[in-house]
């Protein structure tokens, strides 16, 4: 489904990685390991189409994602390093309008289940700590069960322990629906036993 | 594509009824700036008839290069402009969308107390609409030209300065036009030329600038 064809990167005259290549089936689980500055969150933003690759380039079922565009996005689900929370508005005004903008049609009822299953106090989001404003964002995913691909940028960062096994228990969910998710993390994760991996170094 | 304009518009109105004072200092600086020239310049109405469309059509220039650093700052730095760029919508249509907003926030005030302004002038009665009109066609323009400056600027030290740099030069067309269709009504002419003008140029920036705008934002995101 997801492709990845000898991709480069090299930001401000470094080189990050060379020749990452590999085949992402449905119900696949990947994950993206490294110290540190390897490039993890680089190489996430190439598949989204945010970065693009110095060589190589990134296929959507056979196609490159830069002929697709917005096809492509609408079947992603991207959950930055940042949490793409505005301070001002509550959680719930928060994933109303980032299901809107995504395309997603999720009911009020949906939207309230989700933030209600991540324990998301309602509060304006300057209010919440790191780890609830993490929750608010990856009550995202729960309204993003039909989005086929789904990649995360160090979901688990910030989490507590109850947390990052029910963000686990999604994950799990949507590889057993025939979804794909490519994730980054350096800590340890329960999904990583299923996972297969793909390591950076620092060069 | 149009839902994503609505849900757009919709969320930049709120986030600025949540910040009223953000909007405030545009408005005030404004009406402050163009009340100073009065003030300096001193009471000689002539005098004040004669410069007062110009310093009025300044102040709206500097007071829409005040809020421009806001457009994109805020979503660039708490990541929503990713999600914005990879949302349903094209982003040509995204920008389109928060430049809108940006006008009904910092633009459209400006039309609404011009006529108030203008009385600092001692402008004539029959002015005040063309002043009104002109400042109508010609701050949409400021905002979307002024968005192509903001979203080149993502993520820089000092972007503000940078900002106004890069934008003000481009706003002379729409200074000189907008000023000169009030002089011309004053004078007893005709200001229809200058207005059709603006209106041209509205129509070419908000036909163009958009994909500009998208185009510097997927830079600025890199």
């Amino acid at each position: 489904m997801l492709e990845a064809a000898g991709l480069d990167c090299e930001r401000g005259g470094r080189t990050l990685f060379r020749g990452v290549s590999f085949n992402l089936a449905p119900r696949e689980l990947l994950r993206i390991a490294g110290p540190n500055g390897s490039g993890k969150t680089s190489l996430l933003r190439i598949l989204c189409g945010l970065l693009a690759p110095t060589q190589g380039e990134v296929r959507w079922r056979g196609t490159p994602i830069r002929n697709l565009r917005e096809e492509y996005t609408r079947e992603l689900a991207y959950i930055g390093h940042a949490s793409a929370l505005k301070d001002d508005l509550t959680p719930f005004e928060n994933l109303d309008i980032s299901c809107r903008l995504a395309g997603l049609e999720a009911s009020r009822e949906a939207l309230l289940g989700a933030l209600r299953a991540f324990a998301v106090p309602d509060l304006p989001v300057r209010k919440l700590s790191q780890g609830q404003r993490r929750r608010a964002a990856l009550a995202r995913l729960l309204v993003s069960e039909r989005v086929p691909l789904w990649l995360l940028d160090e979901p688990f960062a910030a989490l507590d322990a109850a947390a990052a096994s029910y963000a686990d228990e999604v994950i799990a969910r949507h590889l057993q629906a025939g979804g794909s998710v490519v994730y980054t993390t350096h800590q340890q994760a329960a999904l990583d036993a299923r996972a297969r991996v793909i390591e950076l170094a620092v060069h | 594509m149009l839902s994503a304009v609505r849900t757009l518009v919709r969320r930049d109105l709120l986030l600025a009824m949540r910040r009223r004072s953000d909007a405030a200092t545009a408005l005030l600086f404004f009406i402050i700036v163009a009340s100073l020239f009065p003030l300096g310049i001193g009471a000689e109405p002539n005098q004040l008839r004669a410069i007062g469309p110009g310093v009025i059509w300044v102040a709206a220039l500097l007071s829409t290069i005040l809020s421009l650093g806001r457009l994109f700052a805020a979503d660039y730095a708490d990541g929503t402009l990713e999600q914005l760029a990879l949302g349903a919508a094209p982003l040509g249509i995204v920008v389109a969308a928060k430049a809108l907003a940006h006008w009904l926030v910092a633009g459209l005030p400006l039309v609404v107390i011009a006529p108030v302004i203008a009385l600092q002038y001692d402008l004539e009665r029959p002015l005040y609409g063309v002043l009104m009109l002109s400042l109508l066609l010609g701050t949409p323009v400021l905002s979307l030209i002024g968005a192509i400056g903001a979203a080149l600027t993502l993520g820089l030290r000092g972007g503000g300065v940078l900002i106004s740099l890069l934008v003000l030069p481009l706003y002379v067309p729409v200074l000189i036009l907008g000023a000169g269709s009030v002089a011309m009504a004053a004078a007893g002419l005709a200001p229809s030329g200058q207005l059709l003008l603006l209106g041209a140029l509205l129509v070419v920036s908000t036909a163009f600038a958009p994909w500009a705008v998208a185009v510097a934002v997927r830079i600025g995101l890199e």
